[in-house]
């Protein structure tokens, strides 16, 4: 295992950078994947900065509490938003050895992203309107049928480094570049970006810009929320597409990460680098938008299953095809 | 695959934007460049609705000036409503506004929601827009134009 | 209450009545009161049992020929330690239920007995002792499941109990004879003889045992009485049954295969395992769908049995290769897993018999609401909620995490097989954490929150003191499993050294503050987690006061229902209509009959009155298996009815000849 018992001060200071880039570039990233969209229609757009605005906005505006809900209706926001900053903390963005690396790997992180899902899931089901429960029972079920292509798809990656811990990954796949191009990891990488826009609810499974009810799945589980709880849980999803596609981009182009004990030039260095690959990821998936139309809510299962069929592969794969690492 | 030579071909579409028209309303909130709204047909003809829906397509695209129209009543500031106040669409104009958090405006669009328009003698018309709830910002026309429209929200957004 | 004329008529009344009261109280706090400290007294002898000297006991008058033995090692501790933690809540609980729930003497007299047969079952020594043990746990549950006989269907759950208890039973004596007959009746001659037994006789008492036990234990295909009795019994009943007598299923099947037989060819692993992971799918595919909240969570015993069975399975197979660490590791899964299912399937039960003292209702369509009204039960059902859905802070996180550490890290080398049944059981786990995640989400979301679907709903009130602390305890148990699992690394490295042959003698994972697997890359830390997740809630929440001196003041304000004047509670969404897109999604499997019948309006056939939907979501297996079965047995059964015809004479040739060939034979 690559990881060592030391903490350098600077593996701390890389990992609190990493939670502020990934509070701050949130909105950024979802502006950004707005105007790829708005370009390529031949509009104009807001700009990049638009969700900041909008969050600043939101943030300024009156607290509202439904009538017959209850605590959980208001917690969630903090919830989903707190559990995203803490796979932001844990996951290697800027720098290899997180102090939180050892208290969680990749099955951690994938219970964590669940726990956000649960709880916004309930709160849907809280407010007691049809909309509500409608949206939370598409996004369980979502959920439920995703959960087994994750896990076969952290079981592939983990085949190579023989570890399910995320620096342990990283580090293996940083040093053996080959086994990018085996099968198991490309067939994996399908996978996980099916996986990637089920969870982050992106077309073709969700439209997150459409105002029609009966299509909305996320959308529909917070149409009661308003001001600063609509801006927390607006800011958490952005921030849970984000630290997926970080995930992604380091776990598959782990180029520029810094070490477990990063010296004082590589943490600026890894900062630019996963921002570049996430500007570079939110692109490439904003402009795959333009080209796809929402599927019908009865054909998500179908595409669902493929991506698990895809990822048994991708293990078995793995198994047969794997370059031999220390 | 033709799409992407569609799109090279076709390229930018939008109208350039007229200059900055003076704030009548302040941003509600203070943040200039986000305004969400929320649509109530009251009882219009839907031509209002036909030159909204065109002030937020590709060709005037409202959208770079910061405005959005949004599903829920709770996601915005701003209410926009269009066409006369019929009997029946009362009391779901009020309970739109009142679900709407504050700080919010109102503008108007069209005749028939500023002072009844053609519909104003109507049997079934309880009275316009502005009859009914406080209004903050009215758009005259029977339709307004895209750009006429574009123009009143850049006062509320101040961009 | 009552409006009297004059005070002598009512008074000796009111007396009367405030004496039963009292009576009934003294009852129920005598029967909670022995049931806990028998809880008590079982802990303790089972921790003693772990961490002590294994315990002999001989009393050769109790039965003829051979006597009673009772023979205590650390595996037959852990059983009745975790059977004793169970019953001490219980216990506590059930002084309140039964007084709310006006529980007759029988059922009080029989709590503690089965308790104290429970115990008795992993103390058993011998084969006779162990049936005896047996029977007498089966005996009281019965009785027990029976409590409400009144209703026919306690009344039809009960005999199909009982016919499924006594199936296994026979399947298990069978098995344990054919063993004895081998090597012995104490289980400790036996062991001492385990290498002169054939492989034939191992074959046949490894399946013999896999049929009974399993069907003990609430795995397919013999699951069938799991959903139809634990929702009928009273609910101290359901918990001590799904938390604490589903675990002797395990346990036999521990002692017996893996302890006494020792290690068996490769096909034990692998039957083991594909069973557990059809068991776990299955039972987790139909708690997603019902509507019943106990039948749920009976449905949710049948998924975390087959996920302990596939964790035993692993380590079995794994062992029989030659992984002794990796074994190791699926083996203390297997473990956690069994206590943290005690731990957590407990306070579901305790709080939906809760739910049920109060509201009077099981069904989910038609609750809603109580977390404003049963604010205690409805946090203690979220403990439970969280602990069966497999996430971080619940209680069965560290189990499926070991399990799932043990699947990746299996070797595979050039195994095919071991290469196809990881993965694939990584996604049958993968599954069931999803569809469970589901169906508590739809338990809790549509159970709890929101407003309520019923008058009996609306008129819930919170449970009396004595059913929260027992809830409470459970729910402390739950905690300890969810942050410091370190606290049972002791118990759980003292059982594995007692099963040399599944891993034992490797060093299983160290359950420290970090739980580090040796040899592997792996570690976790579900405390450190929990107190992180708390800070980033809390950093989330201060993130939220930004821009706070601009706000308005906040106004509590009614639901926005898209411009119309109100919702009626009845336009929620409940708990059918939640679990539809999964029920559409598993259809064949599942095989629902819907049903939709539409009344016209007399005068014009155009006009619709009423439309009527009926969905039945029946137990596939049981219609598609167990049905032929029945009809198999009933027609055999008429045929050989031609052999009685009534006649005396007739019967007793039948006799002589029966005696004539024993006879021959025994010469």
């Amino acid at each position: 295992m690559s990881s060592t018992t030391g903490l350098s001060v600077l593996s701390v200071v890389a990992t609190a950078l990493q939670v502020l880039a990934v509070l701050a570039g949130a909105p950024l990233v979802v502006g950004g994947m707005r105007q790829v969209r708005a370009r390529l229609e031949g509009r104009a757009g807001g700009g990049i900065g638009q969700p900041w605005r909008d969050l600043r906005k939101q943030m300024r505006k009156q607290q509202i509490t439904p009538q017959g809900t209850t605590v959980v209706f208001g917690l969630a926001p903090a919830v989903v938003a707190g559990s995203t900053l803490l796979i932001a903390a844990i996951v290697p963005l800027i720098a290899l050895g997180s102090p939180l690396d050892p208290a969680a790997d990749l099955f951690g992180v994938v219970g964590l992203l669940f726990l956000g899902t649960v709880a916004l899931t309930l709160a849907g089901l809280d407010t007691g309107t049809a909309f509500g429960g409608m949206g939370s029972s598409r996004e369980i079920t979502i959920a439920a049928l995703v959960e087994p292509t994750i896990l076969l798809a952290v079981f592939a990656l983990s085949v190579p480094g023989h570890s399910a811990n995320l620096a342990a990954i990283v580090s293996a796949t940083a040093n053996h570049p080959g086994q990018l191009v085996s099968p198991g990891s490309l067939l994996a990488f399908v996978a996980l970006a099916i996986v990637v826009t089920a969870e982050a609810g992106r077309l073709p499974v969700d439209n997150p810009s459409t105002h029609l009810e009966l299509t909305m799945i996320h959308e529909a589980m917070v149409l009661e929320y308003a001001g600063p709880k609509l801006a927390l849980v607006e800011w958490a999803s952005g921030m849970r597409l984000t630290v997926m596609l970080a995930l992604v981009a380091n776990l598959f182009l782990p180029w520029g990460i810094a070490g477990a004990q990063p010296s004082v030039l590589a943490v600026p260095i890894g900062l630019v680098a996963i921002t570049v690959k996430v500007a570079a990821l939110a692109g490439v998936l904003a402009t795959c938008e333009v080209f796809l139309a929402k599927l019908r809510y009865f054909r998500i299962p179908e595409l669902l299953a493929g991506s698990f069929l895809l990822a048994l592969l991708a293990v078995t794969a793995s198994y047969f095809f794997a370059t031999p690492t220390n | 695959m033709s799409w992407i030579g569609k799109i090279r071909r076709v390229g930018r579409i939008v109208e350039p934007a007229d200059e900055a028209p003076e704030a009548t309303a302040a941003p509600p909130t203070g943040v200039t460049g986000s305004l969400q709204l929320r649509h109530v047909d009251c009882g219009s003809c839907n031509g209002c609705e036909l030159e909204i829906s065109g002030a937020f397509s590709s060709v005037y695209d409202a959208e770079r000036f910061g405005a959005r129209v949004v599903a829920s009543p709770r996601h915005a500031d701003g209410l926009l409503a269009t066409g006369v106040v019929t009997r029946n669409m009362q009391q779901p104009l009020f309970n739109t506004l009142n679900s709407i958090p504050e700080p919010r405006v109102v503008i108007a669009v069209g005749d028939c929601a500023i002072n009844g328009g053609a519909f104003a003698k109507g049997y079934g018309v309880v009275g316009s827009v502005a009859d009914v709830i406080p209004v903050d910002v009215e758009v005259p026309g029977c339709p307004p134009t895209p750009q006429q429209i574009i123009t009143a929200l850049r006062t509320v957004t101040g961009r | 209450m009552t409006t009297a004329l004059d005070d002598s008529p009512t008074a000796p009344v009111l007396d009367e009545d405030l004496r039963t009261a009292r009576r009934a109280r003294g009852q129920a706090i005598l029967s909670g009161g022995l049931t806990a400290a028998l809880g008590v007294v079982g802990t303790a002898l089972g921790l003693s049992a772990i961490f002590g000297e294994p315990r002999h006991l001989r009393i050769g008058w109790l039965l003829p020929l051979v006597g009673v033995i009772f023979d205590l090692g650390p595996l037959g501790g852990f059983f009745v330690a975790a059977t004793g933690a169970v019953s001490i809540a219980v216990g506590i609980y059930a002084v309140g239920y039964a007084q709310r729930e006006h529980w007759a003497r029988f059922p009080l007299v029989m709590l503690p007995l089965f308790v104290a047969a429970m115990l008795l079952v992993p103390a058993a020594g011998s084969v006779t002792t162990f049936l005896l043990a047996w029977e007498l746990m089966a005996a009281a549950s019965l009785v027990l499941v029976l409590s409400e006989h009144n209703r026919e269907a306690v009344r039809s759950a009960g005999a199909f109990y009982a016919v499924m208890t006594q199936l296994g039973f026979a399947a298990i004596l069978l098995a344990l004879v054919v063993l004895s007959a081998a090597g012995g009746d104490a289980f400790a001659t036996i062991a001492a003889h385990t290498g002169g037994i054939s492989s034939g006789t191992r074959t046949a008492v490894f399946l013999l045992t896999l049929m009974g036990f399993g069907s003990k234990a609430g795995l397919l295909p013999l699951h069938a009485w799991l959903p139809r009795a634990h929702p009928e019994a009273p609910s101290p009943v359901s918990a001590l049954m799904s938390a604490a007598m589903v675990n002797m299923g395990i346990y036999g099947f521990i002692r017996i295969d893996l302890q006494i037989l020792g290690p068996g060819p490769h096909w034990w692993g692998l039957t083991l395992m594909i069973f557990g992971s059809v068991s776990a799918v299955f039972g987790v595919l139909q708690a997603s769908v019902s509507t019943d909240l106990k039948r749920l969570l009976a449905y949710s015993t049948t998924e975390n049995m087959g996920l302990i069975t596939l964790a035993l399975g692993t380590a079995t197979l794994l062992s029989s290769y030659g992984a002794q660490q990796v074994a190791a590791m699926a083996m203390t899964a297997a473990l956690l897993l069994i206590l943290s299912h005690a731990a957590f399937k407990t306070l579901g039960f305790l709080a939906a018999g809760s739910v049920l003292a109060a509201t009077g209702l099981r069904d989910l369509d038609k609750l809603g609401g109580l977390a404003r009204r049963m604010p205690g039960t409805t946090v203690m059902f979220g403990i439970a909620a969280l602990g069966a859905s497999g996430l971080p802070l619940g209680a069965g996180f560290v189990g499926e995490w070991l399990l799932l550490q043990s699947l990746i890290h299996s070797p595979h080398g050039d195994n095919t097989l071991l290469a196809l049944m990881m993965p694939l059981s990584v996604g049958a786990v993968a599954l069931t954490t999803g569809l469970g995640i589901a169906a508590m989400v739809k338990a809790f979301g549509v159970g709890f929150l929101a407003r309520p679907r019923s008058a009996a709903a609306e008129a819930a009130r919170e449970a009396p003191a004595s059913m929260l602390t027992g809830m409470t305890l459970a729910a402390a148990a739950c905690a300890v499993f969810a942050v410091a699992p370190v606290l049972f690394g002791p118990v759980l490295k003292q059982v594995l050294a007692a099963l040399p042959t599944v891993g034992g003698d490797a060093a299983g994972p160290a359950l420290g503050g970090f739980l580090r697997l040796p040899g592997i890359a792996g570690s976790m830390a579900p405390g450190l987690i929990a107190v992180a997740l708390v800070i980033a809630v809390l950093l989330a929440l201060g993130l939220g006061r930004w821009g706070a001196r601009h706000r308005p003041d906040a106004v509590v304000v009614p639901l926005w229902a898209c411009g119309a004047d109100s919702l009626s509670s009845k336009m929620q969404y409940t708990a059918t209509s939640f679990a539809e897109p999964l029920q559409r999604v598993f259809d064949n499997v599942l095989q629902p009959e819907t049903d939709v019948e539409v009344t016209h309006f007399a005068e014009s056939q155009y006009l619709v009155e009423k439309v009527t939907y009926k969905t039945l979501l029946a137990d596939p297996v049981e219609q598609r298996l167990y049905a032929p079965v029945v009809r198999a047995v009933t027609s055999w059964a008429q045929w050989v009815r031609r052999a009685h015809p009534g006649s005396v004479h007739l019967y007793l040739a039948y006799g002589a000849l029966g005696l004539l060939i024993v006879l021959v034979i025994a010469r």
